[in-house]
């Protein structure tokens, strides 16, 4: 058997295996969930009202580093309305253990201390000091401005490779040249040596600028501390509520998993952003137990841009060795990654493993080797955002291919053909340590490709040329890791956490479904994607079944939603749970029918005798008898429910390709962007509509990042854009119309067979704009251009200045 | 701080509320009047997703002051439903796939409701402006626009 067997006889064996007549999954079934989002019935945390709720405001830093000499609070605290305020030392005496734990460690990993509020130095902008309650948000705001803090301001540095080269205050003792960790992937030697055996070698230096995720809804919390039990109950804006109750029990606050009830209600997108175990939420937990009153908080606009994590922020040069006919023979990346000042909880992983792990991209490299430099900076710390490290890494590749190709006079689209990992090396491992699931890639790229007619755009772009007209064409090819696992292999790389998912499936007597989701839905849409798995499995509609998510005392178990993990982690778990329902009801059946299991066939959620098909029980029907439990198998315990846990083999492989078309106006600078064609591989597709959503969502993202994003800081180590009018979220009228397609090839490694796709689509965007403009701008000898692609940059490229 | 007494009618049901000068329309009728369909994602007029209707008229809450309004008809996404059940639009935002998290959805909607209210066939460039004002960071926009433009389309001029 040839490996393209082996390859198809497994994908084949990861489809549902449901009996597929209810004809669920694979239909564009539309969200339950949207009624009361569209009606204002929608409960977000700050819609909760809590009788007695006291509000939190904090007094954070204006100082991007200084010492704190002396921190006054009278004068707040003698406002009227004003309940209590607390400084960082109050949190220190109150005894609790006061850290924000980070979540993944590395090789000689410096991790300085992280407290609730910082006592003795500020060390970005933003950072929190003071914490006021009073009786209503308006008054707690108002009393910020009545706190006097002195400070003895620092020299800062907010640029990563500055904070390692230059001679500055550190940002931490700990670490006196700001390196928090040196990390290096791949064969050194091996590469070096393909380096000086190549024909060519071409290379590009690149700045991939902080973004800020911006999700619509601010962070925000509402917590209860109730005395008489000593539980606290945490309304929360979280993606991982069962993540964010481990790292506040024993890291934070020292209560027992127990003793801490997180609910996530709805949340108003993430994009990573509300993953993380951030000071604030912990505050008004904290809050909460001194007072014996519910505290909430609500971040204002300005806060979410000061203190959600950011993400990118790397400094790198690349380069990549080629023989003249287009062999890749290697890859050198080295890279500085800005970590801001403190670590956040996954802003050490998302720069190391996420990001050096995809550099070989959608390619056969013989040889790869990467080194990164984490720096401490006086800035907002950093941390995965949507495609977290491997948006960055696939950036760099295809910049690299598109310089190469430049470099060999070779076509784009050409050299990367002539390098494509091909359908029957599957499962591939890449020189940068990752084992490729399944893919086709040329069928992806040739399908993106036709929907341009490639050739022709060629002929058309060389002809306007002559006219001073400046079309470019730009093409981005991915492959990115999703649902980062198994638990142990987590584990060795660094993880504090499983990668491993938990869901129950349980039938009531009535015959309806619940589906308990250790996940957490923050707009993906997992209340009608996971009742459409389970109503695959179990022969039943879609609204037999009832999701629920988001509440650690409902659902037992669960890590979370991020790294696009939830189907293939989170669906996969539920398709397993239904499974093991379905057998226990198939031996009820088998027993009341007085028939062997073998004999039972399972369609429409029925189990028939073979050739008897009037000798039939409905599996709604044997969930009654289940609960009845007066004529179960002997042995057999009543009930039926399953438990699962779920840690897959491997992680799944996402990949497509995109492809932009734009045109450069050499007058203004300004892009337009005539087409947009996304081709994405998720492996088995659970709701098209919802894939397209995420697809659309992911493109807006990646070209956001492309063109107008980017968090700047000034000389003073101020945050310059602070404002929703600073910051460039692109608007309807920035963004194009996007064409999309799809293929289709199932993941070996998942038990329904899908791969995942909430970050694909924001990881090929970027480079795919990139590379487009670049390519409108080959005639005035642009090779790169940093984004965001202004059109203020744009224009100076072309004069020569940049 | 001194303090008003104002009375305004939300979707048709008059209150009589007292506020602080500096209460914002957007706190009046989240906090005040349990009103929690308009959000807040930015308390600078920028994102949209605090859209309401005043006397007919689209607004962004959070820029208008309490005592501004006083005496007049406010109208909040809870209230365009007919009797419980989903406008036409709001069927489309559904079945387009127009909305995700949903955190811009009430002022998309309000947004887009007075929008259709005066230009029934509108082109998709159109639509593309008149929600300029509403940022969403999770759809892309396009569905939305789908949902705009098969709108107009169902209604055919009778919104
Ligand atoms: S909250 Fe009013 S426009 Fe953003
Ligand atoms: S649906 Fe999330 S912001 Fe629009």
């Amino acid at each position: 058997m040839s490996d393209a067997d082996t390859n198809e006889a497994t994908a084949a064996a990861a489809e549902p295996d449901g009996d597929g007549s209810s004809g669920t999954f694979g239909s564009a079934i539309k969200r339950g969930e949207d009624v009361p989002l569209l009606t204002g019935d929608g409960e977000y945390t700050d819609d909760i009202f809590l009788r007695g709720t006291t509000h939190l405001a904090i007094r954070r830093s204006d100082h991007a580093h200084a010492r704190i000499e002396s921190i006054d609070t009278s004068d707040a605290e003698a406002m009227d309305g004003v309940i209590a305020v607390y400084t960082g030392e109050d949190v220190v005496e109150s005894g609790v253990p006061n850290t924000i734990p980070t979540a993944w460690d590395l090789p000689g990993l410096v991790q300085p201390q992280y407290r609730m509020l910082a006592t003795d130095k500020v060390r970005h902008e933003g950072t929190g000091i003071a914490a006021v309650i009073a009786e209503t948000p308006h008054v707690a705001h108002d009393a910020l401005e009545r706190i006097t803090v002195e400070y003895e301001p620092l020299e800062h540095v907010t640029d990563p490779v500055e904070a390692v080269e230059r001679d500055v205050p550190p940002v931490h003792d700990e670490a006196a040249d700001n390196v928090a960790f040196d990390f290096e992937l791949g064969d050194v030697d091996a590469t070096d040596e393909a380096f000086a055996d190549a024909d060519r070698v071409a290379s590009v230096d690149l700045r991939q600028p902080r973004i800020i995720p911006n999700a619509m809804e601010p962070r925000a919390a509402l917590a209860d501390w109730e005395d008489a039990t000593g539980k606290l109950r945490l309304w929360m804006t979280s993606q991982n509520p069962h993540l964010h109750r481990m790292l506040l029990s024993a890291g934070t606050l020292g209560l027992p998993e127990n003793k801490i009830q997180v609910i996530a209600p709805e949340v108003g997108g993430g994009f990573g952003s509300k993953i993380y175990h951030y000071p604030d939420e912990a505050v008004t937990a904290w809050c909460s137990m001194q007072l014996g009153r519910p505290v909430k908080w609500q971040a204002t606009r300005s806060e979410s841009y000061l203190t959600d994590c950011h993400g990118r922020d790397h400094v790198t040069t690349g380069e990549i060795a080629l023989d003249d006919d287009g062999t890749i023979r290697g890859v050198r990346v080295q890279t500085h990654a800005g970590l801001g000042a403190q670590l956040s909880q996954f802003g050490t992983a998302t720069p190391s493993y996420l990001y050096s792990t995809v550099l070989s991209g959608q390619y056969t490299i013989p040889a790869i080797h990467c080194r990164v430099i984490g720096a401490f900076t006086n800035t907002t710390p950093v941390d995965a955002y949507r495609g977290a490290g491997r948006a960055e890494g696939i950036y760099v590749i295809e910049r690299l291919v598109d310089v190469g190709a430049r470099e060999l006079g070779m076509d784009p689209a050409e050299l990367r053909r002539r390098n494509l990992v091909q359908p029957d090396e599957f499962p591939y491992e890449s020189a940068a340590a990752l084992v490729y699931d399944s893919g086709e890639y040329e069928r992806a790229m040739d399908l993106a490709l036709d929907h341009i007619d490639y050739d022709e755009l060629r002929e058309r772009q060389r002809e306007l040329r002559d006219e001073d007209r400046y079309l470019g064409i730009g093409i981005g090819n991915f492959v990115e890791s999703a649902g980062l696992s198994p638990s142990g292999l987590a584990g060795d790389l660094g993880a504090q956490a499983g990668g491993w998912e938990s869901s129950i499936v349980r039938f009531d007597s009535t015959g309806s479904v619940t589906v308990l989701a250790g996940t957490a839905d923050q707009g993906q849409g997992h209340r009608t994607t996971y009742a459409q798995i389970a109503a695959e499995e179990l022969g039943l509609s879609v609204d037999d079944i009832d999701v629920v998510e988001g509440d650690t005392d409902r659902i037992p178990q669960g890590m979370g939603t991020y790294g696009s993990r939830s189907a293939s982690i989170g669906g996969g778990s539920i398709a397993r749970g239904a499974r093991e329902v379905r057998e226990k009801a198939r031996r009820i059946a088998a027993h009341q029918l007085e028939t062997s299991v073998d004999d039972l066939e399972f369609e429409d959620g029925e189990f028939c005798i073979t050739g008897a098909p009037d000798r039939s029980l409905h599996i709604q029907t044997i969930a009654h008898e289940a609960y009845l439990g007066h004529d179960l198998p002997e042995g057999m315990d009543p009930g039926l429910e399953e438990t699962n846990f779920y840690d897959p083999e491997n992680f799944t492989y996402p990949f497509g390709t995109h492809v932009a078309v734009v045109e450069v106006d050499p007058e203004t600078g300004e892009i337009e962007i005539e087409r947009y064609v996304a081709v994405d591989d998720c492996g088995e597709i659970i709701n098209p509509m919802i894939v397209e959503g995420q697809v659309h969502g992911g493109i807006a993202q990646g070209i956001g990042a492309a063109l107008y994003e980017g968090a700047a800081y000034d000389d003073n180590g101020h945050l310059q854009t602070r404002r929703m009018d600073e910051y460039a979220v692109p608007h309807s009228t920035q963004l194009p119309e996007f064409e999309t397609d799809n293929t289709v090839t199932p993941s070996p490694h998942n038990p329904i067979g899908v791969k995942g796709v909430g970050e694909s689509a924001t990881i090929a965007a970027t480079p795919t704009m990139v590379s487009a403009v670049v390519d409108a701008l080959e005639p005035f000898g642009v090779d790169h251009l940093d984004m965001p692609l202004t059109p203020e940059s744009v224009w100076r490229a072309m004069e020569g200045d940049r | 701080m001194s303090e008003h007494n104002i009375s305004i009618t939300v979707n048709g049901e008059q209150h009589e509320l007292t506020v602080e000068p500096r209460t914002l329309l957007v706190s009046a009728l989240r906090d005040e009047l349990g009103y929690t369909g308009a959000n807040v994602g930015c308390e600078t007029g920028r994102c949209g997703a605090c859209t309401v209707r005043v006397n007919s008229e689209t607004i962004k809450s959070c820029t208008r002051l309490a005592v501004q309004v006083d005496g007049s008809e406010v109208e909040t996404v809870e209230g365009i439903a007919d009797n419980g059940d989903l406008t036409t639009l709001q069927e489309q935002f559904q079945e387009q796939h127009g909305l995700q998290c949903g955190y811009c959805t009430p002022g998309m909607l309000m947004t887009a409701d007075t929008f259709l209210r005066e230009n029934d066939d509108p082109t998709r460039e159109e639509i593309r402006e008149a929600i300029e004002g509403n940022l969403c960071r999770c759809t892309g926009y396009q569905n939305i626009v789908d949902a705009i433009e098969a709108t107009a389309n169902q209604l055919g001029g009778q919104p």
